[in-house]
């Protein structure tokens, strides 16, 4: 046994050796990160070694009360085994799921009712919240801005199902046998691959006035330029065609495994039938690829809702509001630099989660119906 | 055994090293800051100085990304809280001042005599008739140049007076008759058209009724608010035609390379320009043009401060600490070293820069002087009118339209 082992396998060793490896948490964080940081790892680390301890100690004492008939709790101990025997199947999976649906519950189910609640206050965040009722709601139906972000929100939703024609026709033409094909695929998967906000930096400078390439592009042929970004007009497309780019990328990658998956014999029997070209595609192709189609679909609306991070990077959400979006507009008026109203902010949130809700439970419930069929 | 031994030892010796570490007879302050990196190290050099005449004070300065700072302090200020907290003056601070965030700070005033010393800011640093921080720096705005870029295109240069009004719009036409931008500007992030307006603004219908404006006293359908509109149409045409899309540094960029002749800025920008290559002999500097004559004269000096959040621990010596920053050594000393104009009135500015020079006796002698519009309008009307002045600069003739905009804006947000 090396020396280490010999440590870890007495009780006073294991706990010694926690209490080091705590130490030199607490020690590194301190010196790295500051008294306040080293604190809460202190806590978080002393609190983990205790419920381990505590967990251990609790099973192990059970156990020995177990094999001592005569023991004042070994009627409760003995009728808490039966049951675990007699139910273990069936509690086993909940036990798993309850840290996840611990956190499920306490990042994602209750915050979304706190949101709620706080739709109906005046708060600046601050001070006292004021109960306002449904007057956010009232005061949403005649902001223009919110008008402004709704039609925004619409056409990323309606562009951004372009995805799907471009990515179908990429892995179509991806999808052969030749030298390096490998390397081609990764190419095109590339963007997908690399952060948003780089995606909207280049973007940015790809449209910039002055230096960026389109920009030059578009004066050389017409001798003005166009500044995109700075056209309350144009901004929602420029910023929608630089969130197409990874979009297409990754509906590329769903649709190439699902041509992995395409029975060649039913290929095979069409091309005898004489099937080819479009109505090869469109009758025997894309009726298999339909569980492709559908998860394509669901990313492609998903990231159309929340779409974020383009419009903070490439615009903050400019020229004077064009190019908001429900979740950009949301992030304004409750969080950022001049927003101070939690309230109005969270019925925004409010209101997108709404009509994210139709399209989830839509999703679900096919899903729910598919795997009922079957 | 030997071995659980000298583990005993190692866990002793790291949970020491910390603790000893922590242990010592200094009393914590605590500071939260945004400085960028030429300011840090200039408060730095201060704290250095405080620290060096109360040696039984530890300050720990906790610096953030400039941005990050603006939402990060509203979960700071209640969640963990410092002794000392970078803020703004003016209407900036009224909303932690109101949820009694923000310590009054009164006596800090009253026992360093800084009404009087401090008299130029006072107004802007109180609420209620009582001060809530202490201000350690403030900055001119006036309009920056390039005077390659006026001879460039043939225009007379502003003397040491400037230029008149119509005088400044007609060199406008010689500059774009040039393919040089008369006025640039970056309003990607908004506030710097902000600038432009409240100049046009401040000169046009002057500080008592600007204040008025932003105070939401007038109603933006006004015909008053109607005629700096009117001026502010007159210099459209002369503006950067792409400024939405670029920042104010991009702008800054263009005036260096001589594409564009001014700048409405802040004195924060000359440390760009000189970077880019300019000099003293190549960039000048105005006061912004007197429009309706014999109106008295005010400028936008916004004005950065230091506070004491509520929830502080160790009080006695942030007032301490705010004492120092406002007396006029530690302020000559810091704004020296930055660049920027001290608002204590018996410190002193350095002689060899021509801008502060100029800007500290355009300050002096002003009439008034405004925060700026972001820091004089509340939150809230400051991110819809800062919008309304871009949209006019990109769509003129949807005037009308803004205008009800930021009527019904006002309306909602001064209720």
């Amino acid at each position: 046994m090396t020396s280490m082992s010999r440590v870890l396998n007495k009780p006073v060793g294991r706990a010694l050796f926690s209490l080091l490896s705590i130490g030199l948490l607490v020690w590194i964080a301190h010196w790295f990160l500051g008294p306040a940081v080293a604190r809460s790892v202190a806590t978080g680390g002393v609190s983990v070694a205790l419920l381990v301890y505590g967990l251990s100690g609790l099973s192990a004492a059970m156990r020995r009360i177990g094999n001592q008939p005569g023991h004042a709790l070994y009627p409760a101990v003995s009728a808490i085994n039966r049951y675990w025997k007699a139910n273990q199947r069936r509690l086993a999976p909940w036990l798993f799921l309850a840290p996840g649906c611990l956190m499920f519950a306490v990042y994602v189910i209750i915050p979304i009712f706190q949101s709620i609640w706080i739709s109906f206050y005046d708060w600046d965040g601050l001070g006292e919240a004021q109960w306002i009722g449904t007057a956010n709601y009232a005061e949403m139906a005649s902001d223009p801005n919110m008008v402004t972000s709704f039609r925004n929100n619409i056409l990323w939703l309606v562009l951004y199902m372009l995805a799907l024609p471009a990515g179908l026709l990429i892995a179509i033409f991806l999808n052969q046998t030749i030298r390096g094909i490998r390397l081609y695929k990764s190419l095109f998967f590339f963007p997908f691959v690399i952060s948003q906000v780089v995606v909207g930096l280049i973007f940015s400078w790809f449209y910039a006035p002055g230096f960026g390439l389109l920009y030059k592009v578009i004066e050389g042929i017409t001798g003005q330029g166009i500044a995109i970004l700075a056209d309350p007009d144009l901004v929602t497309y420029g910023i929608i065609a630089a969130g197409l780019w990874p979009q297409i990328a990754y509906v590329m990658i769903l649709y190439l495994t699902g041509l992995n998956n395409v029975a060649p014999d039913q290929v095979e029997a069409a091309r005898l039938d004489g099937a080819k070209g479009w109505r090869m595609l469109w009758y025997v192709i894309l009726p298999q690829l339909r569980p492709a189609t559908f998860i394509a679909v669901v990313v492609t609306v998903i990231g159309a809702l929340r779409s974020f991070d383009l419009v903070s990077i490439m615009t903050s959400g400019g020229p004077f509001g064009s190019s908001r979006v429900l979740s950009y507009y949301m992030y304004e008026q409750a969080l950022s630099e001049y927003g101070y109203r939690m309230g109005y902010g969270a019925a925004i949130a409010v209101v997108l989660f709404a009509i994210m809700m139709v399209f989830i439970s839509g999703f679900i419930w096919k899903m729910w119906r598919d795997e009922t069929e079957r | 055994m030997v071995h659980s031994k000298t583990g005993t030892l190692a866990v002793v010796a790291a949970l020491l090293i910390p603790a000893s570490a922590m242990a010592q007879d200094q009393r914590v302050l605590k500071y939260n800051a945004d400085y960028d990196p030429i300011p840090l190290a200039a408060m730095e050099a201060l704290i250095a100085d405080f620290e060096a005449a109360n040696p039984d004070i530890d300050v720990q300065l906790n610096n953030f990304d400039h941005e990050g700072y603006k939402t990060a302090i509203r979960n700071f200020l209640s969640a963990d809280s410092p002794d000392l907290a970078n803020w703004y003056a003016g209407n900036r601070m009224a909303p932690f001042v109101k949820a009694g965030q923000f310590m009054d700070v009164s006596d800090v005033w009253e026992a360093n005599g800084l009404s009087e010393s401090l008299a130029s800011a006072k107004a802007s640093m109180t609420i209620d008739g009582k001060q809530w921080g202490v201000p350690y720096t403030y900055y001119q705005w006036g309009i920056y140049y390039n005077r390659d870029a006026y001879k460039a295109a043939g225009v007379e240069l502003p003397g040491p007076e400037g230029v008149n009004w119509d005088q400044f719009i007609q060199n406008c036409e010689k500059f774009k008759a040039a393919g040089i931008d008369c006025l640039t500007t970056g309003s990607k992030a908004l506030w710097p058209v902000a600038g432009i307006f409240d100049y046009l603004s401040l000169r046009t219908n002057g500080y008592e009724w600007h204040m008025d404006l932003t105070a939401g006293k007038v109603e933006w359908t006004d015909p008053k608010v109607r005629d700096v509109f009117a001026q502010f149409a007159r210099l459209q045409p002369y503006v950067t035609a792409n400024h939405a899309a670029i920042d104010w540094q991009d702008a800054a960029a263009l005036m260096v390379q001589g594409k564009a002749a001014n700048y409405v800025m802040g004195n924060f920008a000359v440390g760009v320009f000189r970077e880019g290559g300019m000099t003293n002999d190549t960039l000048g500097f105005m006061v912004f043009p007197e429009i309706t004559p014999g109106i008295p004269r005010a400028e936008d000096a916004p004005t950065d401060t230091i506070h004491i959040p509520t929830g502080a621990q160790n009080v006695e010596d942030a007032k301490k600490f705010l004492a120092f920053v406002a007396s006029p050594e530690a302020q000559t000393k810091w704004n020296a070293a930055v660049g920027q104009l001290p608002t204590n009135k018996n410190s002193t500015v350095p002689q060899d820069d021509p801008f502060l020079v100029a800007g500290f006796e355009m300050l002096s002698t002003a009439h008034a002087l405004a925060q700026f519009f972001d820091r004089d309008a509340p939150a809230e009307m400051a991110k819809a009118g800062m919008e309304g002045f871009q949209q006019f600069l990109v769509q003129p003739d949807q005037l009308d339209n803004i205008l009800a905009r930021l009527e019904q804006v006002r309306q909602q947000v001064y209720k």
